[in-house]
């Protein structure tokens, strides 16, 4: 089987990149289907911040045989060391977050209905009306709201607000629903993953597709260093993973590899959008600076020269609010020189989040071609 | 009709799109069912479907009509802006349950979407910020190109809830569109205990266009076929949420409800009643003071004036992509009809008088 289609693009600046010889290796059609498909395996299971074990679970699968020092730590961590050949090159972390934000079963009524509480920053204005699966069972259930004949349209009704909704999962009684689920279930939307062309779109794609980034890593690492990977727990209730990996791993530098919403919507009134965060087709975004994480000024640099280099798409996200787990990661220890890179996806935290296939695999590329050519000048 | 071939027909139903005006993936999946339970089918000039069963009575039978709607509410394009599309509703839907809703829309081919609310700081700064989300505030996005969305979308091109119909426990199902394919289901089981039933009048089992937004199948049918009498067969809101209005919504799994109001011919109410407690079918009366919101409005006016009735299963979420509905209050008004059709004799009408 031939290493390269024939309709893949060649990359751009190819002879700059032939002279530095860092010409990012386009993955082969094998490995994208078996990546694909580990992505839609990821994006469809069920891994709420602090119930992350389905999600660990393929991760482990996944690396079995093919890293070192493979293990578990005490916050649910995924924690290895991939097999480079090499271990004079710089020692550097790569983080993704295996968590997503969810919801948790508080209680149920006397009529069977599940009150819950949400996990994480869900977004609250896209509950109701869907589907949902509750618990390790995969209860299915539905999250309803009044129909429109009943209310009132005289008055502006308010948005729906948590307290005032429930989970249904067909149960007619009280005692029939706590057979099948119990407080403290976690439960996720019950989106199915689907490529469309150029589109991916699933839930939880915040950060199953980083996740799906740094298995592909640790299967086929970039030479000359020594790659940390870290699959992270608990990053959407407070970085918590991350901060514990980062400690044991006690890196050089760090790469988190994330999702970051693409505010990319036209106006309401035409004029033009300056605050979309991140825009879908323009590549992996680079950080420069986000409300937890000033990224070491050097990695921004070696991320976006490698690119250009490349020539590989990339976009700068633009500076403002939202963190990483590099905001617990560059302060462990004494300090660890970190950046994040992140696929732009719109709609995350909610039912249905959107990527760019091409934006993906740029991202996968673009971390291969920059840990391939990092040597310790290039962060000190 | 057993429970397996009724859940196996309610996926084919719900799964079918069907929005106000395009409802021809539903007469899809009707027609064929019908086919074999009735003498005469026929599609009528709005699109509703009509399946006639002839009875035992001497020619010319008095004919009942039972009408279920198989359109659906839904969403229609109502401009193109570069890749993303502004949409209204077709048929009711709360604005509140668009934002990450998977959609379909179905342009020269059909396209995977879902509706989008722009984050605050992409909204109009005067808008309060603690309002709900508005229809007209919604993006509706295939992630495609605005050169592709211009070659396949145009204004007018329905849009439906993408949500596939799956059981919820262990008598319900849930998914879009059971308003009102749920009555579909439930003239299909009374259509199979007419076949061993020595009806004496003709049925007209009818399938209807248009009810979510004019009405117009059940004015057209109803003026076509001429019956006797009409039954609207529609769901009604089901309790299970808080705050919903007392009286206005029935429990689920508690049979069917009769309306009892100015839709509905006090003397078939009657004839409804006996037939449910000879049968031992239960049932709740369900007060309709002024428009019932179903076919039977619409029925009852045309030609010379029709006696009607309507008949309603609860359904929870009602004009949401997850209705939620118990099968047994499908299969039990479905057998109360039959029960009904069965009571009928060649002196019903003579009888039905105003008091």
């Amino acid at each position: 089987m031939p290493r390269t289609s024939t309709a893949r693009a060649r990359p751009r600046s190819a002879p700059a990149a032939r002279r530095r010889g860092i010409r990012p290796r386009p993955a082969s059609p094998a490995v994208l289907r078996n990546s694909l498909e580990r992505l839609r395996r990821l994006s469809e299971a069920s891994g709420v911040s602090g119930d992350e074990g389905a999600v660990r679970q393929i991760v482990l699968e996944a690396i079995d045989g093919h890293a070192d020092e493979v293990r578990v730590d005490a916050l649910g961590n995924v924690l290895a060391r991939a097999r480079t050949g090499s271990r004079r090159g710089v020692r550097v972390m790569l983080a993704a977050h295996m968590d997503e934000v969810g919801l948790m079963v508080i209680g149920v009524t006397t009529e069977g209905m599940l009150k819950f509480d949400r996990v994480g920053g869900v977004d609250e204005r896209t509950l109701v009306a869907k589907p949902v699966l509750v618990g390790h069972a995969r209860v299915p259930g539905v999250i309803g709201g009044a129909p429109p004949h009943l209310i009132d349209w005289e008055d502006e009704p308010s948005p729906y607000k948590i307290p005032a909704l429930a989970i249904d999962i067909g149960a007619r009684t009280k005692e029939e629903a706590l057979e099948r689920v119990h407080p403290g279930d976690a439960a996720v939307f019950a989106t199915r993953f689907e490529r469309l062309g150029n589109v991916l779109r699933g839930k939880a794609l915040d950060d199953r597709v980083g996740v799906a980034t740094l298995i592909e890593l640790v299967l086929d690492p970039p030479p000359g260093i020594e790659l940390l990977a870290a699959f992270t727990t608990q990053e959407e209730v407070g970085l918590r993973g991350a901060a514990v990996a980062a400690h044991a791993l006690d890196p050089q530098a760090a790469i988190v590899l994330d999702c970051t919403p693409a505010n990319d919507l036209p106006l309401w009134d035409g004029s033009e959008n300056t605050t979309y965060n991140t825009r879908l087709g323009f590549g992996p975004a680079i950080y420069v600076g986000d409300r937890g994480t000033l990224p070491n000024p050097r990695l921004i640099e070696h991320l976006a020269r490698t690119a250009e280099a490349a020539g590989l798409p990339y976009q700068y996200r633009q500076p403002g609010g939202g963190s990483t787990d590099a905001a617990a990661i560059h302060l462990a220890r004494k300090g660890i020189p970190s950046i994040s890179l992140s696929v732009p996806g719109r709609y995350l935290h909610t039912p249905l989040s959107m990527i760019f296939f091409d934006d993906w695999r740029a991202s996968v590329s673009l971390v291969r071609a920059a840990l391939a050519r990092l040597r310790l000048d290039d962060i000190r | 009709m057993d429970r397996k071939e009724l859940l196996a027909l309610a996926k084919d139903l719900f799964s079918a799109a069907g929005i106000s005006g395009h409802e021809q993936p539903a007469r899809d999946v009707v027609r064929p069912t019908w086919e074999p339970l009735v003498d005469e089918i026929e599609v009528s000039r709005l699109g509703s479907l009509h399946g006639l069963r002839h009875g035992r009575g001497p020619a010319p039978r008095p004919r009942v009509l039972l009408a279920a709607h198989m359109d659906a509410v839904g969403l229609m394009v109502k401009q193109v802006v570069g890749s993303f599309l502004r949409v209204s509703d077709i048929g009711g839907v709360d604005a509140r349950l668009l934002p990450g809703q998977p959609v379909v829309v179905h342009g020269r081919r059909d396209l995977p979407a879902v509706v989008a609310h722009p984050p605050l700081q992409l909204l109009p700064p005067e808008r309060p910020a603690k309002s709900a989300p508005r229809t007209h505030e919604m993006w509706v996005d295939m992630g495609l190109s605005a050169a592709e969305v211009g070659r396949w979308v145009r204004v007018g091109d329905v849009i439906s809830f993408a949500q596939p119909p799956f059981e919820l426990g262990e008598t319900r199902i849930t998914g879009r569109g059971l308003d009102d394919r749920v009555g579909i289901l439930a003239i299909t089981v009374c259509l199979h205990e007419l076949q061993h039933v020595a009806h004496r009048w003709e049925v007209a089992a009818v399938a209807t266009v248009n009810e979510e937004m004019t009405y117009g199948g059940a004015y057209t049918s109803a003026f076509s076929l001429r019956p006797e009498l009409a039954v609207a067969v529609d769901a009604t809101h089901a309790t299970g949420l808080p705050g919903l209005p007392e009286f206005k919504a029935f429990p689920m799994g508690g049979g069917p409800t009769i309306g009892i109001g100015s839709d509905i011919h006090p003397g078939l109410l009657r004839t409804f009643e006996a037939a449910a407690k000879a049968a031992e079918i239960p049932y709740l009366l369900e007060v309709m003071p002024g428009h019932s919101g179903t076919d039977a409005r619409a029925m009852q006016v045309t030609q010379d004036g029709v006696p009607t009735m309507v008949v309603s299963i609860p359904v929870r979420y009602m004009h949401s992509p997850v209705e939620v509905v118990d099968l047994s209050d499908i299969e039990r008004t479905g057998r109360l009809m039959a029960a009904v059709i069965a009571a009928l004799d060649d002196d019903y009408m003579q009888r039905l008088v105003w008091e």
